[in-house]
């Protein structure tokens, strides 16, 4: 935090420009023709939880940056987001990464659901299935699924059908950008009851602005 | 399929361990195979006084940290060693060591109960001291072990119990080549260094080497122990996907950093490692021109 505030102090003209860059980028689009991330992505960078777009809002900014480069060779396949991230330069998809991570997590209020299936998925998300050498998810992604930086990105807040369509990703290998094959591999131990119920779970979390990363 | 074919094993087990079971009536020698045991679940905890204790105890075990605190003079958790809270096969399960004691150990040439084999672990691998055998800690770790290990049978070698050591390398562990497998497989989560990794001062990632990871006294510095746990249950997800070469280089690698000091360490090293370590491990070597344990 000291870090961030000394940094601000000395470099405000700087950071102001960098903003505006961002700013474009995110609400207007680049020039390149990278199509505006709010317009998916939302205002707030909380995402759309039906359409499965993922919130970008207070994620790690390592982690968001190693997405649209990995969405730029392809080791990401997502035909939406690979020619935008296409039409970003890497000096752009830093400052983009950068804004977002600066975004305070938009408040996000649990809508329940099949108390079955969400306490299903909580013992997943808290303690794994052994038996099936399936580590909880909160055993990398950190306590309360916030992400551990700068390779563990935070998974509550995003919603199921985000959650849902990346373990299937991965399955499938459409996404193979995981470290050490780690997601390959617990993705493919899931059963399909079993991704269905940890990704309510994680979407069922309450949010608050707060610091997560 | 997978649990198709996991039920049709399991299936066959039952089968055979019926048989067994009938043979043996009869005929005094029954084949030696390991029993096959599955802890109970944890909502089969009964919401009692008893229960409130292996609660307690499942607690100290998966963050000794906060609740053993007093007794812990590293980064370490129980569980970093016995995953699944203690549970898992071939990763020193609780239920797996509890029906072996008292047992004999080599380590310390007496036989020890259980309670002392659970203070050995606090002395060395989190390089802390003993819980006395009465003290509630003490108390709430052998009340969860004695839980997990509900229905198996005194005395058994159960399969998946301790962890499965592996044959002799087939070429001679090397730190050099167990370096890169460190770096390819496992320093993501514990870091260049071996410091782990610790988010608003909570250990996430356990230490390997250096001050906050276990002494050179606890067992899973000896490199055959370390191995064969690398082996079955790393990278975490994904046991048993290393060679047993490669297991035994980033074993070896790994092995050949600083930790703390033996606490049987009575100022010489040399006798420290005559007494107490063997050719499976690296204490009192000289690794990058440093007598490893000789740094305090």
């Amino acid at each position: 935090m000291k870090h961030i505030l000394l940094t601000a102090l000395t470099c405000i003209p700087l950071l102001a420009q960098a903003d505006d860059v961002a700013q474009t980028i995110t609400t207007q689009g680049s020039k390149q023709g990278a199509t505006a991330c709010m317009a998916c992505h939302g205002a707030d960078g909380g995402g759309n939880s039906a359409a499965g777009f993922p919130r970008l809002a207070g994620l790690n900014e390592a982690y968001i940056a190693h997405q649209l480069h990995d969405f730029q060779t392809g080791k990401r396949n997502n035909p939406i987001m690979q020619p935008i991230a296409k039409a970003l330069t890497d000096n752009e998809i830093q400052l983009v990464a950068a804004h977002y991570a600066g975004l305070p997590i938009p408040t996000i209020t649990p809508a329940g659901g099949d108390p079955a299936l969400l306490r299903k998925g909580e013992a997943i998300a808290t303690k794994g299935d052994w038996n099936h050498e399936i580590p909880a998810c909160f055993q990398c992604h950190g306590a309360n699924g916030l992400g551990i930086e700068p390779s563990f990105p935070a998974i509550t807040g995003q919603s199921a059908t985000y959650i849902s369509n990346q373990i299937t990703a991965w399955k499938s290998g459409t996404r193979a950008n995981d470290p050490v094959g780690l997601m390959k591999s617990v993705a493919n131990k899931l059963s399909a009851d079993q991704v269905k119920a940890v990704s309510a779970f994680l979407a069922n979390q309450p949010l608050t602005n707060g610091s997560q990363k | 399929m997978k649990n198709t074919i996991a039920i049709s094993i399991a299936l066959a087990m039952f089968a055979i361990s019926g048989m067994t079971a009938a043979a043996s009536k009869t005929t005094a020698t029954a084949p030696a195979a390991a029993p096959v045991f599955t802890p109970p679940n944890e909502d089969s905890i009964p919401n009692d006084e008893f229960g409130k204790i292996v609660r307690q105890g499942k607690n100290i075990f998966e963050d000794t940290q906060h609740y053993a605190k007093q007794y812990v003079g590293n980064g370490m958790n129980c569980v970093n060693c016995h995953l699944g809270a203690g549970s898992k096969s071939d990763s020193a399960p609780l239920w797996g060591a509890y029906v072996r004691y008292p047992a004999y150990r080599a380590k310390n040439k007496k036989v020890n109960t259980y309670e002392e084999r659970i203070q050995g672990c606090f002395k060395f691998s989190m390089n802390g001291k003993a819980p006395a055998v009465d003290s509630p800690e003490m108390v709430a770790l052998v009340t969860y072990s004695y839980w997990m290990a509900t229905g198996a049978p005194v005395g058994a070698k159960l399969k998946g119990a301790g962890y499965p050591m592996l044959a002799k390398a087939a070429i001679t562990p090397d730190a050099i080549r167990g370096k890169t497998v460190y770096t390819e497989s496992c320093q993501i989560c514990h870091g260049a260094n071996g410091e782990g990794k610790k988010v608003d001062g909570k250990s996430v990632f356990p230490p390997l080497w250096g001050s906050e990871s276990f002494n050179w006294g606890a067992g899973m510095h000896r490199i055959d122990n370390a191995a064969a746990f690398i082996k079955a249950n790393m990278p975490l997800s994904k046991g048993n996907t290393l060679t047993d070469q490669q297991a035994w280089d980033v074993a070896t690698y790994v092995m050949s950093q600083e930790r703390p000091q033996d606490p049987r360490f009575k100022g010489d090293v040399a006798q420290t490692k005559k007494d107490y370590h063997d050719e499976n491990c690296k204490y009192g070597e000289t690794v990058d021109g440093k007598v490893l344990g000789a740094a305090h």
